[in-house]
């Protein structure tokens, strides 16, 4: 007798989001099974893959790794953008805005926001904008973001339950995506995209971010809540979590110890740069096979090898 | 899965004797459904409820054991899709081939990497666990000396890969001490293949043509023949392919408890990629999705390293935090006059607050205090890391014989136990540090005692 597998049954589809406008927009979400099991499941767009460039020279924070295929333009942030999209392959670009940090630079929310808008108009792929997660100071910068970058579609990140009302709102005044981020939980992810819908963000302006451990460092728990999250959108119809997700892996990857120490330091853990390079993709990886959507990366060698890892399991 | 406990107890003897160690054959039934209990432990039972309970209640997925000593591996035994829904028990162990057309040095050289790439990590060793033998010529001797000076060099398991019978029967009756994985039974010589594998002893994995059928077929055949102790290779090597078989096989045995897919699997990463960076994902992917034994072409340390953290990740008991042992650490070779800091022993918050006091370069002390695994902030509000346990943890581990000052800096998230705190450690200051782990070394930088 032949063997007959069984099929799960999917009760639900992950929502489209279009992230930008014009010929580049991208969009994202829209499975109706779970990650790259299109042998019992419709998956009409394949994650995407994200670069991240900081909007300030990183040259002090980054190792040498990391440093290497940007350093003609990592004092740009609209260079180092271009270069991202037409040297590297970014289908998208985040733009962590570590300059806002008022535990560091402080820099004031208009001359973020300008820098931001610069390289906004520097690319025609999508941009999100990754905040530092300090509530009062998100709240300005991307206020200032959105209103100088009006109708972009620009995905504004982290929007958390202490600043969904100022961040949400500006999204909404101005046609901008929220990314909607809890602490690694389904039921508060649950929880503010409720709270975000009571606003009145519309469902298909929101995608989620479930917090991101990098490998070694909470890998696990961001793995399984984005497990559980696709889970209850797909085969339990929790309509307020079909929501594509993102992970910011690089910038949580590139943190670490390990991903740093140079072979003087640590010779017992080989080549340093390929060590972090896949660090960073296996994160991308996992998270992949979890549910992420979108998995911004900072190394250009991780995205290539993602993205082909993405188009042979498609 | 399986029986439910009331299923188990029509079948038992019901006379409560107490004998298998709980008081009533009821409480044994519910033992055994779930997995707690042993059938063997009931001296009465009859052969037809042995024979039935055996067969329903064996683990859907095969347990068994490849290699012996130290870098044994134990595989199968999953009894669930996602981890969040209970644990994954037994992780997947790492391989790395050797062939007998390779020249010594190249093989010497993976020895060596393979001892010299071992890593402790929250009190485990992380670490690879085999080699692949591969026979490329047919030369019986050449195979068995490889497998020998591997073996014997390392200590690791192995898995005997060979297209010949009769080179498999050599090496596999040589070496069935070590418990070595003979692969691979095909359509053409399972017949061969299983009576060596039941005469030896030692498990024994199958190749499918790259369909689940043919897999199905051989693991009926040989089951057939009694054995028990298989290894499933699909034969498919592409990617996505490879990915979809695993969810089904997983699938097939967990939900349907189909038997002849109930085995652990192997995956030849090396096989499905063009370099070890490639190979890496590869391994990666089907540590996350049920592969049980994953072979690399060779072992580097800037593969491994990942790799390992990446099993650690995936195979931790998700209701089970990892921590970090209760104690004071020195970072940054701190003298008597380094400040004290004290934290939890959640291995996450070890880990960070750990990294970033390195990363400051100031030599510093850091205390660990036994939360049992919760961060700073859960900790507080459980009250397992109040003035109180904090005061009498710093007050017995010894730091006060290691520094002279008297400041002692707490998580800002804790802000609330300093009164406490100064009361129970009577002449110190509490100094309040960040909440977040990132501004510590700005903390440090500038501390004076």
């Amino acid at each position: 007798m032949a063997f007959q597998p069984s099929k799960q049954v999917y009760s639900g589809q992950i929502r489209e989001v279009t992230l930008g406008v014009g010929d580049k927009a991208v969009v994202i979400g829209g499975k109706a099974a779970y990650p790259f099991h299109s042998f019992e499941g419709s998956i009409p767009h394949p994650p995407k893959v994200a670069m991240e460039i900081w909007d300030k020279d990183p040259t002090e924070d980054w190792c040498a790794a990391a440093k290497e295929p940007f350093k003609d333009v990592l004092a740009d942030p609209a260079a180092w953008a271009k270069k991202c999209v037409s040297e590297f392959g970014a289908e998208i670009l985040v733009v962590q805005t570590k300059s806002a940090d008022p535990n560091a630079d402080n820099r004031p929310a208009d001359q973020v926001a300008e820098t931001v808008k610069k390289i906004v108009e520097a690319v025609d792929v999508p941009v999100v904008v990754w905040g530092v997660a300090n509530h009062e100071k998100d709240t300005e910068v991307m206020r200032a973001v959105a209103e100088k970058c009006t109708g972009k579609r620009l995905a504004l990140s982290p929007v958390e339950d202490g600043d969904y009302k100022q961040i949400g709102a500006a999204c909404l005044g101005y046609q901008h995506i929220v990314v909607s981020s809890s602490p690694i939980d389904v039921n508060l992810a649950k929880q503010l995209n409720i709270l975000l819908g009571n606003l009145g963000v519309n469902s298909k302006d929101i995608v989620i971010d479930p917090t991101t451990g990098g490998l070694g460092y909470g890998l696990e728990y961001s793995y399984s809540v984005m497990e559980r999250i696709v889970q209850a959108a797909l085969t339990q119809e929790d309509e307020k979590l079909q929501q594509p997700i993102i992970a910011n892996v690089g910038n949580e990857v590139w943190k670490s110890k390990e991903a740093n120490l140079s072979a003087e330091d640590a010779p017992q853990l080989g080549d340093p740069t390929q060590r972090a390079i896949l660090m960073e993709c296996i994160t991308a990886v996992d998270l992949l096979l979890a549910g992420a959507d979108v998995v911004t990366l900072r190394h250009p060698e991780s995205v290539k090898r993602i993205k082909g890892f993405i188009q042979k399991m498609m | 899965m399986g029986l439910t406990g009331i299923q188990i107890f029509k079948l038992l003897p019901k006379t409560n004797c107490g004998e298998c160690g709980v008081p009533t054959c009821l409480a044994f039934a519910m033992n055994l459904a779930s997995g707690k209990a042993e059938l063997e432990k009931c001296p009465y039972v009859s052969e037809e409820a042995k024979e039935k309970l055996a067969s329903e209640s064996a683990p859907p997925i095969r347990p068994l054991t490849i290699g012996t000593g130290e870098y044994a591996v134990k595989v199968g035994g999953e009894t669930v899709m996602f981890r969040h829904e209970k644990t994954f028990v037994n992780p997947p162990g790492l391989a790395a081939v050797v062939s007998t057309n390779e020249d010594d040095a190249s093989v010497q050289g993976k020895m060596d990497r393979f001892k010299a790439a071992q890593y402790d990590r929250v009190g485990l060793k992380l670490r690879a666990e085999m080699f692949v033998v591969n026979d490329a010529s047919g030369d019986a001797g050449k195979f068995i000396a490889l497998a020998k000076k591997v073996s014997d060099g390392t200590g690791a398991g192995l898995i005997l890969k060979s297209d010949s019978v009769d080179v498999l029967k050599a090496a596999a009756t040589e070496l069935k001490d070590k418990k070595p994985l003979i692969y691979a039974a095909t359509a053409a010589n399972a017949d061969a293949l299983g009576e060596l594998a039941k005469a030896v002893e030692c498990p024994l994995a199958v190749k499918g043509d790259g369909t689940l059928d043919s897999v199905a077929a051989l693991t009926e055949k040989l089951t057939g023949m009694g054995l028990k102790d298989l290894v499933i290779d699909t034969g498919s090597r592409e990617l996505k392919k490879v990915f979809e078989e695993q969810i089904l096989i997983r699938r097939a045995a967990l939900k349907d408890k189909y038997r002849p897919l109930g085995f652990p699997t192997i995956i030849m990463a090396n096989e499905m990629a063009n370099d070890l960076m490639d190979e890496s994902l590869v391994a990666a992917t089907f540590i996350a999705k049920y592969g049980a034994l994953i072979c690399l072409s060779d072992f580097q340390a800037h593969s491994l390293f990942p790799l390992f953290l990446d099993r650690l990740n995936i195979y931790t008991d998700p209701q089970r935090p990892m921590t970090a042992e209760q104690g004071i650490y020195p970072i940054n070779n701190p003298d008597e006059n380094s400040p004290v800091l004290v934290t939890c022993n959640f291995s996450l918050t070890y880990f960070i607050v750990s990294g970033e006091i390195e990363a400051s370069r100031v030599p510093s002390w850091l205390c660990v205090q036994d939360t049992e695994g919760l961060s700073v902030m859960t900790a507080w509000a459980a009250g397992k890391f109040s003035g109180e346990s904090v005061g009498s943890f710093i007050n017995k581990c010894g730091i006060k014989d290691k520094v002279k000052h008297t400041t002692l800096i707490i998580p800002g998230y804790a802000a609330g136990i300093s009164g406490e705190l100064e009361e129970e450690l009577s002449g110190w200051t509490i100094q309040i540090g960040p909440r977040e782990a990132s501004q510590i070394p700005k903390l440090l930088k500038t501390w004076k005692p």
